[in-house]
């Protein structure tokens, strides 16, 4: 009696704390419950990572980049492990400037920026790039002189040159001339580009920036192609050869200048970790002022580096999906094979989309099980046969990846996302489930765990759960306390009152 | 059929499975002295060293490479019974009752050769048939002969007493009988019948298939009122006798009737199931709690434990 009693007062003393910091957070610090109206947050971590050259001082800038298009800034914030850093104003570009005596040992400084696209602006203070004749061999210049004037033939406009110029780059088999150009140039798409725009006098520009990707650990700075047709500024993704700014283009700097400069560094590399937070801009605007001061927000998943909080955000929906699958072992008595099987499951479904996911999941389980039912006429040993149905199902994976993707429908590509063993493992315990017991076992055990898994994931993508498990991590407490109340649960399960159904005849 | 109300099934004192794991299995049974039962061999060997009866063993395969012998083992055997050590829930149990030559016949008639017989006792090397997948050890063991009065009431398979043991006392009890659906296995929820049996007297009270209330054993067609089993006394004392040999406070014992040797103990299970309440239709819940708070004042030995129980869980006691 006195353990269940113990357990009662830790449990609700557990809901009690989570519930009050949280209600701490909502009524003091103003963060909001519900989602609510909210905005795209991104956090651009950018890592540079060099390795020193000899003796000697170093010298690291960094262009920051300036507000433009509609971004607004929320929070800049630089780690400098033993350099010297300064901000400095340079040919109009603010720098960030790291410099240090000596360095022994492969270092990486960070600077990280959170930023959100206020409205969709175009871009502002333009200058219009000067034109530098490219410096070409001879044998390059010929071939470039005839694709100018090719394109120069069935254009009428800049816009209609440049349209078709970075159509013909992109082609799967460009025109002989183009491919000659693109095989001296390394079959740089960008070097071309703008070397021909230059040729053909029409003024044109990089813009350096980075694609924002939710979840992108090792994002690369990209390059688009600036063009100015007449009046009009048209901007070119040489990659695709689309018009346009994309909507998730976090512009870096205009010009072609570079955007890194070390000095008594080798091996320099930039990269980007981005993490994508749809939250209310209030509770942003509002954390980005509190958190030097208020500690337990300094405590917080967003004072973690991106990365981090790119898994953490997947890692603390889980103990939510675990909660389902307790609610529904305990409460409702639902047989699953497995205990928390249908958690990875669901897990991939997040990754997978939900239709999609159960086709890949049905279609890879269904063939399985029909090839295990081959290997078992092959006397296997158990390791060996478990084994194969591993190997197997990676086959299945790669087949289905490929069949799909050479009809078109991409999305199949995410069977990858689907935990292997535990596919395989599922294949065996249910062929050996129908061996046993029949099929009619293999529906109940099979039909509860995707039925578990189909809850869990819709629990798991719920936006309130998202929201609530990432910005009240606190609440994990509460839920600790309920599986522990549900731990000491006596009570009947609602499937009993089925599985006894019989006995309120008698008597 | 209408689904049956939380309320009322407390009335009845149906034991449900969350009560059963926490109040009983988590209360009474130490994680400790799991392995007794949950590994057949330990659990065989104790009773031979307390002198219970127990079908006999002839064979354990240790290792793969053991396997090899199995057909030299088996030499001169007709009748036999391969399984896991730490099989669950009937799991990976194979029975074989004739032998023509090369022809392993089981209950059923199907017949099996002896790389089939190697295959089967391989994967449960593997831990196919155990939980978690545990490397497990095979059992040879003598096939029960059972006694010709439950040959109308069981196809193709053994019907074993199950006796559920609370601290001691035997606390309800049903006979369970394979049938053409359970393939020769006495699992309810494999469908075989489960039979409640009267503690006062070992007279048959109701029988369930699946959950349903039948008469007549479905494949041979014979009436389950007429079934009274002998020997009683003697059962109620074997699974009794478990108590100090195990420890578990809640367990519940499988014994079968052997045509020669009598009474025998097949297996524990630390975790019996609650068909049982339906096959007597009367609620474990409501005898437990009597155990707890009427019979525990005073130390009994298994002989005096076995005359309470059949005082006090007698059919005309558990319906008043």
């Amino acid at each position: 009696m006195s353990s269940t009693l113990k357990i009662t007062l830790i449990a609700f003393f557990m809901i009690t704390l989570g519930l009050g910091l949280t209600l701490y957070k909502n009524v003091v610090l103003g963060f909001p419950l519900l989602p609510g109206v909210s905005e795209d947050v991104w956090t651009i971590e950018t890592k540079i990572s060099l390795k020193p050259l000899h003796e000697g001082p170093v010298e690291v800038v960094l262009t920051l980049p300036e507000p433009d298009a509609g971004w607004v800034s929320l929070d800049d914030h630089f780690a400098s492990s033993g350099f010297n850093f300064t901000v400095i104003e340079q040919n109009g570009h603010r720098q960030a400037q790291w410099t240090r005596e000596t360095l022994e040992r492969t270092t990486t400084l960070f600077y990280k920026k959170q930023v959100y696209r206020m409205q969709d602006e175009d871009l502002t203070d333009r200058v219009v790039p000067t034109i530098t004749p490219p410096n070409l061999t001879t044998a390059n210049a010929d071939v470039m002189k005839k694709v100018v004037e090719a394109l120069k033939k069935k254009s009428s406009t800049p816009m209609e040159f440049s349209t078709l110029l970075f159509e013909s780059v992109n082609l799967q088999q460009p025109d002989q001339d183009m491919s000659f150009l693109l095989s001296s140039y390394g079959g740089l798409h960008i070097d071309v580009v703008m070397d021909v725009l230059a040729y053909a006098n029409i003024p044109a520009q990089l813009i350096k920036g980075v694609f924002l990707e939710d979840g992108r650990r090792r994002q690369r700075i990209d390059s688009l192609v600036e063009i100015v047709a007449g009046d009009r500024w048209l901007i070119f993704d040489p990659k695709t050869g689309s018009e346009g700014l994309p909507a998730n283009f976090f512009i870096w700097q205009h010009g072609s200048e570079s955007i890194l400069d070390v000095i008594g560094g080798r091996n320099s590399s930039i990269e980007f970790a981005l993490v994508k937070n749809t939250l209310p801009l209030k509770s942003i605007l509002f954390m980005e002022g509190y958190i030097e001061e208020q500690p337990l927000l300094d405590f917080s998943i967003y004072s973690l580096p991106v990365e981090q909080q790119g898994i953490f955000k997947g890692l603390l929906l889980i103990p939510v999906g675990a909660l389902v699958i307790v609610l529904l072992r305990i409460l409702v008595g639902l047989k699953t094979s497995g205990t928390f099987m249908p958690i990875l499951i669901a897990l991939a479904f997040i990754q997978t989309s939900l239709l999609m996911g159960l086709g890949i999941f049905l279609t890879v389980v269904g063939f399985g099980l029909w090839i295990r039912y081959y290997l078992s006429y092959l006397n296997l040993l158990l390791v060996a046969r478990i084994t194969a149905v591993v190997i197997v199902v990676i086959l299945l994976m790669a087949s289905l990846s490929v069949i799909s993707y050479k009809l078109g429908f991409h999305q199949a590509l995410t069977v990858t996302f689907f935990p292997t063993i535990i596919l395989a493992w599922t294949i065996e315990r249910m062929s050996i489930l129908w061996e046993e017991e029949g099929p009619h076992e293999v529906l109940v055990q099979g039909g509860g765990s995707l039925l578990a898994a189909i809850l869990t994931y819709l629990t798991m993508s719920l936006s309130l759960v998202e929201h609530l498990t990432f910005n009240f991590p606190e609440l994990m407490i509460s839920l600790l306390g309920v599986v522990l109340l549900l731990g000491k649960y006596t009570g009947y399960r609602l499937f009993e009152l089925y599985r006894f159904r019989a006995f309120d005849r008698t008597e | 059929m209408k689904w049956i109300s939380p309320k009322r099934l407390r009335q009845l004192g149906i034991l449900g499975m969350n009560s059963r794991n926490i109040d009983y299995i988590g209360r009474s049974n130490n994680r400790r002295l799991f392995p007794l039962v949950d590994d057949k061999l330990k659990t065989k060997k104790l009773a031979e060293k307390y002198g219970m009866s127990v079908p006999r063993l002839f064979a354990v395969i240790n290792n793969q490479h053991d396997i090899q012998s199995l057909e030299t083992q088996l030499s001169g055997r007709d009748q036999f019974v391969i399984k896991p050590a730490q099989g669950s829930g009937g799991k990976g149990i194979l029975v074989i009752s004739e032998r023509n030559d090369e022809q392993y016949l089981k209950p059923s008639g199907t017949s099996l050769n002896i790389r089939d017989l190697k295959h089967h006792a391989s994967n449960i090397l593997s831990g196919l048939f155990s939980l978690g997948g545990r490397p497990d050890v095979v059992m040879i063991e003598d096939m029960i002969v059972f006694d010709p009065i439950f040959s109308h009431y069981s196809y193709e398979g053994v019907p074993d007493i199950r006796v559920i043991v609370y601290k001691g006392y035997p606390v309800m009890a049903m006979l369970r009988c394979s049938t053409h659906e359970s393939d020769g296995k006495a699992n309810l929820h494999q469908g075989a019948v489960g039979v409640g049996i009267d503690i006062g007297t070992g007279q048959s009270l109701f029988a369930v298939q699946n959950n349903i209330k039948i008469e007549n054993h479905p494949d041979t067609g014979f009436s389950f009122n007429e079934l009274s089993i002998p020997d009683w006394d003697h059962i109620l004392e074997l699974a009794s006798q478990c108590y100090e040999m195990v420890g578990l406070g809640y367990f519940g014992a499988d014994i079968v009737l052997d045509k020669n040797k009598g009474p025998m103990i097949l297996e524990l299970n630390a975790r019996p199931g609650l068909a049982i309440q339906v096959a007597n239709q009367a609620g474990l819940s409501k005898r437990l709690k009597h155990v707890d708070q009427h019979m525990l004042s005073t130390v009994h030995d298994a002989d005096k434990r076995v005359v309470l129980s059949k005082q006090l869980f007698a059919k005309h006691i558990t319906n008043s």
